[in-house]
């Protein structure tokens, strides 16, 4: 594989439970090439969504540093923060998190709200994203009129209209039926092999990490990595 | 304006919910527009006074009425140019419900003092002509369909006749404009010699004295010559500008802007409660879809405006349309009620004032559900979610 585009050194993440301190991540290291596939998996609270938001730039490590694309997100304040995700990392959450209130392609075209395109270059940003995921037919529906899988398939476009080097998925397919689920993991891959995306995925499930290139096993807030797919 | 269509659905995410917060809005600027007109009709008199004259009255009560012999005595007093009276008559037309102001006067004296009114040479001097003449506001004349020529039989309420009849007939000889257009027309002027002639009672008299400061003169010192010259008179007098006297008259009937202010508060308030309540939930109910915006890159800042320019949207639509009915329904009360109380009318000051309101009821209805989005932690809103 090519360059590094993420990098954790000497992680640790400690959270306050009222009196109680609780390390969720535990010095951990982590190095995720341009182009990977990853899964990441383990139990409830081992620490692979706090790993997630650390990549994503939703929250900050107690310790250690977190590089992404070259920017040391560590450092950033939240509205540069705000600003580089907006550019760099799109987020694809279990429950798919659409606005109800919006169609899917209004939806799609959410985050270019925050770009200097005109409304015609949204527009069509968001059509060619709803293009790739099989959905260009279903761009004046609303999420109510979405089945799981097709929501799904918004919030990726709507995690790719930006064109971010970066998707971090977290148990995408959590929701999803078995075919569904492979649907949208076979798009993953897609996003993955053809378009170049680097993707994270945290998931419980074994299957789904099968179609990712590499698997690491989280627990107790470090990492292990488990044979290639 | 890219996050209008956002801030548009958001806004109406419960159609009923928003529906009912419009109407709130909506009848409180409706009050609003309402109440600022009246208070405007009850100001009228202030806002056109001409700082140059001066208004005489009976230092006890401007009911009182001062001797016609303080007219030469006014008009002598030094840093005074020119002097005319008037007196209220308080009589109604066919029916009670018909009242407006009737003043006799001298017209040729009362004409010079108020330029500002205008008429024909022709009908003035017909006026002057005719001792049962009367001359009336275009404003009455419209609302009572009166014409030159015709004969206005006026029902007095105080003044009864030396023949004790208490009506009293006018022919009408003109109609009378004003180049202000704050300046009410409601009124009929007739002669003061045919007044002093038939009334029963109280000749010798006038109701009050207008005065001109001669060029150059001070106005407070012209003021306190002339009530000096009464001082331990029987008929003591008291000289203020005419601002000072159109508020002494509005005050006749209780402190109209207090209690108009004191209204449109509790209406307010309550407003904003019903408003801040509103958005308060709204925001509770997307807690997620808030984080969702804030993890694609929406900044604190613009889930603020968000927010905010939702509760503002909300109290535009509302404020708008009560402005916009309130604005039609002044038309048509300052048509019924032009003469009772003339100068009913929702200025360009009030409306400038309302939109202001509905803007600063905005962001006050929205300001802590704003900062609560704006605050809101990523992390822990998605994992509520």
């Amino acid at each position: 594989m090519s360059d590094i585009l993420a990098q954790l050194t000497g992680v640790s993440r400690i959270y306050q439970k009222g009196k109680e301190k609780v390390e969720v991540l535990h010095q951990l290291d982590l190095e995720i090439p341009d182009g990977d596939f990853v899964a990441i998996m383990g139990p409830s609270g081992s620490g692979k969504t706090t790993l997630l938001n650390l990549l994503g730039g939703l929250d900050k490590p107690t310790a250690g540093t977190v590089n992404v694309g070259g920017a040391e997100l560590s450092s950033m304040s939240n509205n540069q923060l705000s600003r580089w995700r907006s550019n760099h990392v799109g987020f694809i959450f279990q429950f798919y998190n659409l606005l109800p209130v919006l169609t899917a392609h209004r939806n799609v075209e959410l985050p270019l709200l925050l770009t200097n395109f005109s409304a015609k270059e949204r527009a069509k940003r968001a059509s060619i994203a709803l293009d790739i995921v099989g959905l260009a037919d279903r761009a004046k529906h609303y999420p109510r009129e979405l089945s799981g899988g097709q929501e799904q398939r918004v919030a990726i476009a709507r995690a790719i209209v930006s064109d971010p080097s970066l998707l971090l998925c977290d148990e995408p397919t959590g929701d999803l039926d078995r075919d569904t689920a492979d649907e949208i993991l076979r798009l993953l891959q897609v996003l993955n092999r053809e378009h170049g995306k680097t993707i994270v995925m945290v998931t419980h499930d074994a299957q789904a990490a099968e179609f990712a290139k590499r698997t690491l096993h989280c627990d107790k807030g470090t990492l292990e990595a488990k044979e290639a797919a | 304006m890219k996050y209008f269509r956002l801030i548009w659905k958001n806004a109406w995410r419960k159609k009923v919910r928003t529906s009912l917060t419009i109407l709130s809005v909506f009848v409180a600027f409706l009050l609003f527009a309402l109440l600022s007109a009246i208070g405007f009709a009850f100001r009228g008199g202030v806002d056109v006074a001409d700082a140059e004259r001066l208004v005489v009255i009976h230092k006890v009560s401007l009911i009182n009425p001062l001797p016609m012999s303080y007219l030469n005595r006014i008009a002598a007093t030094d840093g005074v140019a020119s002097v005319t009276h008037a007196s209220w008559f308080g009589g109604y037309y066919q029916e009670p419900r018909n009242q407006f102001g009737q003043f006799p006067v001298d017209p040729d004296t009362y004409f010079a003092m108020y330029p500002e009114l205008q008429i024909a040479e022709e009908r003035l001097k017909a006026f002057k002509r005719n001792r049962t003449g009367a001359v009336v506001g275009q404003e009455l004349a419209k609302q009572f369909g009166w014409e030159v020529g015709d004969r206005i039989p006026i029902q007095a309420t105080i003044w009864s006749r030396t023949d004790g009849e208490r009506t009293w007939e006018f022919d009408l000889e003109g109609i009378f404009s004003t180049d202000d257009p704050r300046g009410s027309t409601a009124y009929m002027l007739f002669q003061y010699d045919f007044f002093e002639e038939a009334r029963a009672f109280g000749k010798g008299t006038a109701g009050w004295y207008i005065l001109r400061v001669a060029n150059g003169a001070d106005p407070v010192q012209v003021a306190k010559t002339v009530d000096l010259q009464f001082a331990n008179s029987p008929n003591e007098t008291k000289t203020s500008t005419e601002a000072a006297f159109a508020q002494s008259f509005m005050k006749q009937f209780g402190n109209i802007a207090l209690i108009v202010m004191l209204i449109l508060g509790a209406v307010f308030f309550t407003l904003l409660l019903v408003s801040g309540n509103t958005m308060s939930q709204s925001v509770r109910e997307r807690i997620s879809e808030l984080a969702v915006l804030k993890t694609v890159g929406f900044g604190d800042r613009t889930v603020l405006g968000i927010v905010l320019s939702e509760s503002i949207l909300i109290m535009l639509m509302g404020g708008l349309l009560g402005l916009g009915l309130g604005w039609l329904i002044v038309q048509g009360l300052a048509k019924q009620m032009g003469a009772f109380l003339p100068g009913v009318f929702l200025s360009p000051g009030a409306i400038a004032t309302g939109i202001a309101m509905m803007v600063g009821a905005g962001v006050l209805a929205g300001i802590f559900p704003a900062v609560k989005a704006m605050r809101l932690s990523i992390i822990d809103a998605l994992a509520r979610a």
